[in-house]
C-alpha cells in the first residue's frame, strides 16, 4: 500500500485544514518506536466530509488525535485556517481548540458520570467565559434541542440515566458549545444499534449544514462512511492507499485493500451473491512493517516490485488517487 | 422436519428495584437439525435474554421464567442445575459478544481451553493439547500451538474470537448461539468470521442461531429470520421471503436504516425515531404503535396477535405492508 506522495494535495481554494507528511510515533518499552501514521498527507476543505477509514490498528485515530495535538506528533505539519498548529506553544494551542472539537467512539465514557447534562454542555462555555449564566443557559438548552434532547426533561438528569445513542447526541450538543470549524468524530455510531446509528449520523450532516462545519469522520464501515462522506480517505498500517469520492471508491476501488475492504463489507440483501471475504489474515504489525508497498504481504497482485519499492500517490481518475504498482482495473 | 429444540411461549421476568421487568413475553420458536436462524432486534428487545433462557440459562432466584424449551425431548427450563449442566458445551453452546471478558484474562488460551476438553470429554492433558491445536487450526488461527502459550490479551479482537468459536464446538454440540458473534470487529475480521461460522456449520451439522442488530449481517447466512421487538417475535419468516416481502412496518424501519455500501451516497438515512419501550411496563397495544409511521387508533388499543400469512410467514401487525 501505501505510500506516500503528495499528488492529492490543492492549495486552490484554501484548505481549512492541512496535514502534510505528518508522522506519530509511539514509544514502546525496551523496542524501537512504532509509527503509527508514517508521512501522511491530507486537506479538508470548508464544508466538507472528509472520511478516514481503515481496519483497526491502520492508525486512523491516531490521526484524528494527532490533527488536534492531543498527543505528539514526530515530524510533519498540520496547517489550520494558515497557521501550523505543531509549531504552536502550549497556550496558542489551547485558543486554537475551540476551532478543532472532537467526539469519541464510547460517547458513555466520555461524558463525566458526576456532571448533569446541561453542566457537561455548558463547561466548554464556562472555560472561555463566553457569556453570563443566563446566556449560557439559553445557548445549552438551544444546543440540546438541536440534538434532539428537551432540555427541560434532559437537563438535570445525569449521563448514566441515558443510552448511547443519547449520550452520543449531549457529546456531540457539548462539541459544538464553542462553535468549531471543523469536528473530528472517532467512530462515533461504531457502538450502536443500526436504527440508533442513522440518528446520529443524520443529527451530524443536520449540524454540519447549520453550522457550516467541517467533517473529518473516522470509521472501519465503508457503508456508513458512503452514506455521508464527499471524499474518503483509506489507511493500511500508517498509510494512505486510496483516496476518492465515495462512489468511485465503492463502485470501482482501484487499490486491493480498498476492494477487499469493499467486498466484506455485508449487502443486507440475501439474493445478492454474497461476496466471500478475500482478505485473510490480519494485518501485520506496525512495529515491523513491510518493505516496499505496506499491503503487499496480504495482497493478491503483489510482484517483486511492489516488496522493492514504495508506491506512490497519483492521479487514478479526475480528483481520485491511489497509491498501487499495480492497481485494479 | 424434525425439531431440534422448540421453545414453546417462554416468559422471562426480572425482579428489579423498579418492578418486574418483562424481558421476554411469550416467545415460541422451533429450530431444526442443522438449521440456521438469525434473531434480530434493537438493544433490549429481548434477543439476548432469549437466547441465553433457550439454552437453560438464567437461573436466579430474582429471574422467573415459564414456558417449554424442549431441547431432544426433554424440557432444559425444568432441569436442575446438575442436570442442565450436562447439556451446555456438550450440547448447546454459545459464543459470547465480548471475547475479551467471556475469557479468563490470567490464564493462557491453552489451559483454559483443556479444561473443558479434559472435564467434560475425560482426555488427559496431552490429548487436550493435541485436540486443542486441532480446533485452533479448524477456526483458521495461524500458529495455533503458539497461540497456546498466549494470554487474550495478547491476541487481537478477531483473534480472541476466533479462540471463542474453537472452545464452543470442543464438544461437537447441535446447537450454537452465537450473540453479537461479530459487532466488536472490524468488518474484514467480521466478513471472516461469519464465514467461519457458516462453514462450521456445515462441516459439523450443526443448528446455529446468530443474535444480532443488524439485519445485514445475518441477510447472507441464515435460512430464517425473527425479528424481536419489545420481548415479542414480530416477524419470523425465511430470509428470502423477508426481504422480498416484508410485513411488519418495525422490520421495514429496520431494514431501512441500514446504510447500505450498493447504494449512492446522498439522502438522509431513514433512522428510527424515539426508542424502544420500557421493559417494565405492560404493551396495551402494539408495542411498536408509538414509533410506527402507520400506527392507527386500533394499533394503540389492542395487541396484535402473532398471524400466518400462509406459507410460514409469520407476523405481529394489523396493518400489514402489502396488506389491504
Amino acid at each position: 500500500m501505501a505510500g506516500t506522495g503528495k499528488a492529492h494535495l490543492r492549495d486552490s481554494p484554501a484548505p481549512i485544514l492541512r496535514v502534510e507528511d505528518l508522522v506519530i510515533e509511539y514509544k514502546t518499552k525496551g523496542q524501537l518506536p512504532v509509527q503509527a501514521v508514517s508521512g501522511v498527507s491530507l486537506e479538508v476543505h470548508s464544508g466538507e466530509t472528509l472520511a478516514i477509514i481503515g481496519e483497526s490498528g491502520c492508525g486512523k485515530s491516531t490521526l484524528g488525535k494527532g490533527i488536534l495535538q492531543l498527543i505528539e506528533t514526530q515530524s510533519g505539519s498540520v496547517v489550520f485556517d494558515g497557521v501550523d498548529i505543531t509549531k504552536l506553544s502550549k497556550e496558542e494551542m489551547r485558543q486554537t481548540r475551540p476551532n478543532i472539537q472532537m467526539i469519541f467512539q464510547d460517547s458513555i465514557s466520555s461524558l463525566d458520570p458526576h456532571m448533569t447534562v446541561s453542566s457537561i454542555v455548558e463547561l466548554p462555555l464556562k472555560v472561555w467565559n463566553r457569556g453570563n449564566a443566563e446566556e449560557r443557559k439559553t445557548k445549552v438548552n438551544d444546543l440540546l434541542r438541536s440534538v434532539g434532547l428537551d432540555p427541560e426533561v434532559v437537563g438535570d438528569r445525569k449521563p448514566s440515566e441515558f443510552s448511547g445513542g443519547q449520550c452520543q447526541r449531549i457529546s456531540i450538543a457539548r462539541a459544538l458549545a464553542l462553535a468549531p470549524k471543523v469536528l473530528i468524530c472517532d467512530e462515533p455510531v461504531s457502538s450502536l444499534d443500526v436504527s440508533i446509528q442513522a440518528q446520529i449520523l443524520n443529527i451530524l450532516q443536520e449540524m454540519k449544514n447549520r453550522y457550516g462545519l467541517s467533517l473529518v469522520f473516522i470509521s472501519h464501515d465503508l457503508a456508513v462512511v458512503r452514506a455521508i462522506s464527499t471524499r474518503i480517505v483509506v489507511m493500511y498500517l500508517g498509510k494512505i492507499c486510496e483516496i476518492a469520492d465515495p462512489d468511485t471508491l465503492c463502485e470501482t476501488p482501484r487499490h486491493h485493500y480498498t476492494h477487499a475492504l469493499v467486498s466484506s463489507v455485508p449487502v443486507p440483501d440475501p439474493t445478492t451473491k454474497n461476496r466471500r471475504a478475500i482478505l485473510q489474515g490480519e494485518p501485520p504489525s506496525p512495529t515491523n512493517p513491510p518493505s516496499g508497498c505496506r499491503f503487499r504481504t496480504r495482497c493478491p497482485a503483489a510482484t517483486d516490485l511492489c516488496a522493492a519499492e514504495e508506491p506512490q500517490l497519483r492521479e487514478s481518475s479526475p480528483g481520485n488517487f491511489v497509491a498501487c504498482h499495480h492497481p485494479r482495473d | 422436519m424434525s425439531d431440534l429444540i422448540s421453545i414453546t411461549d417462554l416468559v422471562v421476568d426480572f425482579d428489579t428495584k423498579r418492578g418486574t421487568l418483562h424481558a421476554v413475553r411469550g416467545v415460541s420458536l422451533d429450530i431444526a437439525a442443522g438449521e440456521s436462524v438469525g434473531i434480530v432486534g434493537e438493544s433490549g428487545s429481548g434477543k439476548t435474554v432469549f437466547s441465553r433462557a433457550a439454552m437453560g440459562l438464567l437461573r436466579g432466584n430474582r429471574v422467573h421464567r415459564t414456558g417449554k424449551i424442549i431441547f431432544e425431548g426433554t424440557d432444559l427450563r425444568t432441569l436442575d442445575n446438575e442436570q442442565v449442566r450436562e447439556y451446555w458445551g456438550t450440547k448447546i453452546a454459545m459464543v459470547f459478544q465480548d471475547p475479551m471478558t467471556a475469557l479468563n484474562p490470567v490464564r493462557r488460551i491453552g489451559s483454559q481451553m483443556s479444561e473443558s476438553l479434559v472435564k467434560r470429554l475425560g482426555m488427559s492433558k496431552e490429548d487436550a493439547k493435541k485436540r486443542s491445536i486441532e480446533l485452533l487450526s479448524q477456526v483458521r488461527l495461524p500458529e495455533p500451538e503458539l497461540a497456546l502459550t498466549k494470554y487474550p490479551h495478547q491476541l487481537s479482537g478477531g483473534m480472541r474470537q476466533r479462540v471463542m468459536i474453537a472452545m464452543s464446538i470442543a464438544c461437537n454440540p447441535k446447537l450454537l448461539f452465537a450473540d453479537e458473534p461479530t459487532t466488536a470487529l472490524d468488518v474484514t475480521v467480521q466478513a471472516q468470521v461469519l464465514e467461519l461460522l457458516a462453514d462450521l456449520r456445515k462441516d459439523m451439522g450443526m443448528a446455529m442461531v446468530i443474535v444480532t442488530h443488524d439485519l445485514g449481517v445475518v441477510a447472507g447466512y441464515t435460512d430464517r429470520i425473527a425479528v424481536m421487538y419489545g420481548g415479542e417475535i414480530v416477524e419470523l419468516a425465511t430470509t428470502t421471503d423477508l426481504f422480498a416481502d416484508v410485513k411488519m412496518p418495525y422490520t421495514e424501519a429496520l431494514m431501512n436504516a441500514i446504510p447500505r455500501i450498493d447504494r449512492k451516497r446522498g439522502s438522509s438515512l431513514a433512522a428510527i425515531e424515539g426508542m424502544p419501550p420500557d421493559p417494565i411496563t405492560t404493551h396495551t397495544g402494539c408495542a411498536f404503535a408509538a414509533r410506527c409511521p402507520y400506527a392507527q387508533q386500533k394499533c394503540r388499543d389492542q395487541h396484535p396477535e402473532l398471524v400466518d400469512a400462509g406459507n410460514g410467514h409469520m407476523y405481529r401487525c394489523f396493518f400489514p405492508i402489502g396488506g389491504k
